[in-house]
């Protein structure tokens, strides 16, 4: 990256990155619906629940993207 | 209530024994001289990223939460759920915000939010208003965590009338008191590895085999009312549930790493680094919490209000009772004694760090600051020892004489009150450019408003803001705190026309936030 990163603590362009979760589970018209479910869990419910597995690697990625 | 269940409760009281003498041993771990109050409140700041992920991670997923969370899927279905994308969204905030506060806490030798507020911007009563806010937030959620002991306790059969009723709690937080005093934040932390392995075991064996036993997914979600599975699709000119489920998810999340507990778990870390590493690695309790939510619903299939055995615990404890009449439903009694436990001991770890935090602002933001102003290291530690028994015989006493129902409202009214100290302290860590005194105005006039909101919506979390014809029911915390930052934003350039001073009184610089 730009050597913002050199520092830890300052400012990196890879924070950005979080904004999809914001969007992902903060907009429910996305996931409030109970088809296609999952093993018998509705949509709604595995939804989320596979997003906070998807949020923990894009934080790992940005952890490691501006690790020094 | 139904009968003494003597093996859940013989393994119940094995493992509360166990937990106890773990409490004082754990004074000699990592050991450091607790006359100083970084190390009795703050563990020395010792704690790697595996310890601090089960510090913080029993810190924050509360044995309340535990029983609340399902409990409202229970009840009320599908909007409990807002609990997973609230602990989705709290971890960017922790990742990027708090390795900065964690560095300047750390160069400075900040122990509180209130002491990085007040070298920030040098105004001694913005720290005030930063600390009592925290005192105050932080008083109902410790009297909750009690809530989750009476649930279980009342579960294992254990009744009685008058005083004896409450022996259990009583004993239960004299031993909390006891371990707190002696051995500071390493007791928790030392208890919160042996209560998370507990109860992740209890969340995945009932996730595996609850379901099993009702016969699948499919058949438990048949079993529910259509009504609670999604949320109520919004009318014509309103966000209706849609507005108020994102909300609360992402207002809750604002406010959750402004809690005095919060703010001790993660400054108690041994670097920043280990903080970020446990921004991704915290997740997994979310997808617990997210897997518990769902024993709401196995608790609808499984038909436990209905049945006699259990009629009694609801009468008392309402939807409450849900979890673990579910446990007791489906589990052998030596299982139910472990999960209880799990819970059990799962109230104590938050309750001991909610304790130590608000006798760390007291003793440093209130008493250092207005009191006695120069205390040697031993005063100090001491004093805060004495508050932080004082703080927990006061929760003790309001859940002993007030209804659980005043607890959870002002625990809500708590979260209001906690997230006007944002401006102050999670724009504090990136920019000195407000003004003190419109960071205050801001603060007051958000508490205001958010208390009064709160009380013209029946204490619902929920606000119906209405604009032109249009409604946008919402958290009232998230719409107090938008509030609060425009008047913070707009006063700050009129009291720095109307401030002699131009310069901030800010002790730090740019350097003691990175590493």
């Amino acid at each position: 990256m730009n050597g913002t990163q050199s520092k830890r603590g300052a400012w990196s362009w890879w924070y950005l990155l979080f904004v999809i979760q914001f969007v992902a589970v903060l907009w429910p018209p996305f996931y409030n619906s109970a088809e296609p479910a999952f093993m018998g869990l509705p949509f709604f419910y595995w939804y989320q629940l596979l997003w906070v597995i998807v949020s923990a690697v894009i934080t790992a990625v940005i952890y490691l993207a501006t690790v020094e | 209530m139904q009968d003494v269940n003597w093996i859940a409760l013989s393994i119940f009281v094995l493992l509360f024994g166990f937990i106890t003498w773990l409490g004082f041993a754990a004074a000699r771990w990592r050991k450091g001289d607790l006359d100083l109050l970084h190390e009795w409140g703050l563990g020395g700041r010792r704690f790697g990223t595996v310890v601090t992920w089960f510090l913080v991670g029993g810190d924050l997923y509360t044995a309340y939460t535990f029983i609340a969370v399902p409990a409202l899927a229970f009840g009320a279905g599908a909007v409990a759920f807002f609990a997973v994308p609230y602990t989705i969204v709290i971890y960017p905030f922790l990742f990027v915000v708090f390795p900065r506060l964690w560095h300047v806490c750390h160069k400075k030798g900040y122990i509180t939010a209130g002491d990085f507020v007040r070298g920030r911007f040098g105004n001694r009563w913005l720290a005030l208003a930063i600390t009592i806010t925290g005192i105050v937030a932080t008083m109902p959620y410790i009297a909750l965590q009690l809530v989750g002991i009476q649930v279980v306790v009342g579960a294992l059969g254990i009744s009685g009338s008058g005083w004896a009723a409450d022996l259990p709690l009583i004993i239960a937080f004299m031993v909390l008191a006891a371990f707190t005093y002696s051995s500071g934040l390493r007791a928790p932390a030392s208890i919160a590895i042996v209560k998370d392995i507990l109860i992740y075991i209890t969340a995945f064996a009932a996730i595996i085999y609850i379901p099993i036993q009702l016969g699948g997914f499919g058949k438990i979600f048949a079993a529910v009312p259509a009504k609670k599975i999604l949320l109520a699709m919004p009318g014509p000119h309103t966000t209706g549930a849609y507005g108020a489920y994102a909300t609360l998810a992402l207002g809750s999340a604002l406010a959750l790493f402004l809690y005095p507990h919060s703010m001790t778990g993660i400054l108690s870390a041994s670097s920043g680094k280990a903080i970020r590493r446990n921004a991704a690695m915290l997740p997994l309790y979310s997808f617990m919490l997210g897997l518990l939510a769902l024993f709401g619903f196995f608790a609808i299939a499984a038909g436990v209000d209905k049945l006699p055995e259990f009629a009694g615990g609801f009468k008392q404890f309402g939807n409450n009772f849900a979890v673990p009449a579910l446990l007791l439903h489906s589990f052998p009694a030596w299982f139910v004694g472990i999960a209880f436990a799990a819970i059990g001991i799962g109230a104590l770890v938050p309750a001991a760090i909610m304790s130590i935090a608000a006798a760390n602002l007291y003793t440093r933001n209130i008493h250092r600051e207005f009191i006695n102003k120069n205390p040697s290291d031993k005063q100090e530690a001491q004093m805060a020892k004495w508050v932080s028994l004082l703080v927990k015989l006061g929760a003790l006493v309001f859940i002993l004489f007030v209804p659980t129902k005043y607890a959870i409202q002002l625990q809500l009214l708590g979260g209001i009150w906690i997230i006007q100290t944002l401006p102050a302290v999670m724009f504090g860590v990136f920019t000195r450019w407000f003004n003190s005194w419109a960071l205050l105005i801001g603060w007051a006039v958000g508490t205001v408003a958010g208390t009064s909101m709160a009380v013209a919506a029946n204490l619902a979390p929920a606000y119906p803001l209405a604009v032109g014809g249009y409604s946008f029911p919402g958290y009232t915390a998230f719409y107090t705190l938008v509030l609060n930052l425009v008047i913070a934003i707009v006063l700050t350039p009129v009291f720095n026309i109307m401030s002699a001073r131009r310069t901030p009184l800010d002790e730090t610089v740019a350097a003691d936030y990175l590493a």
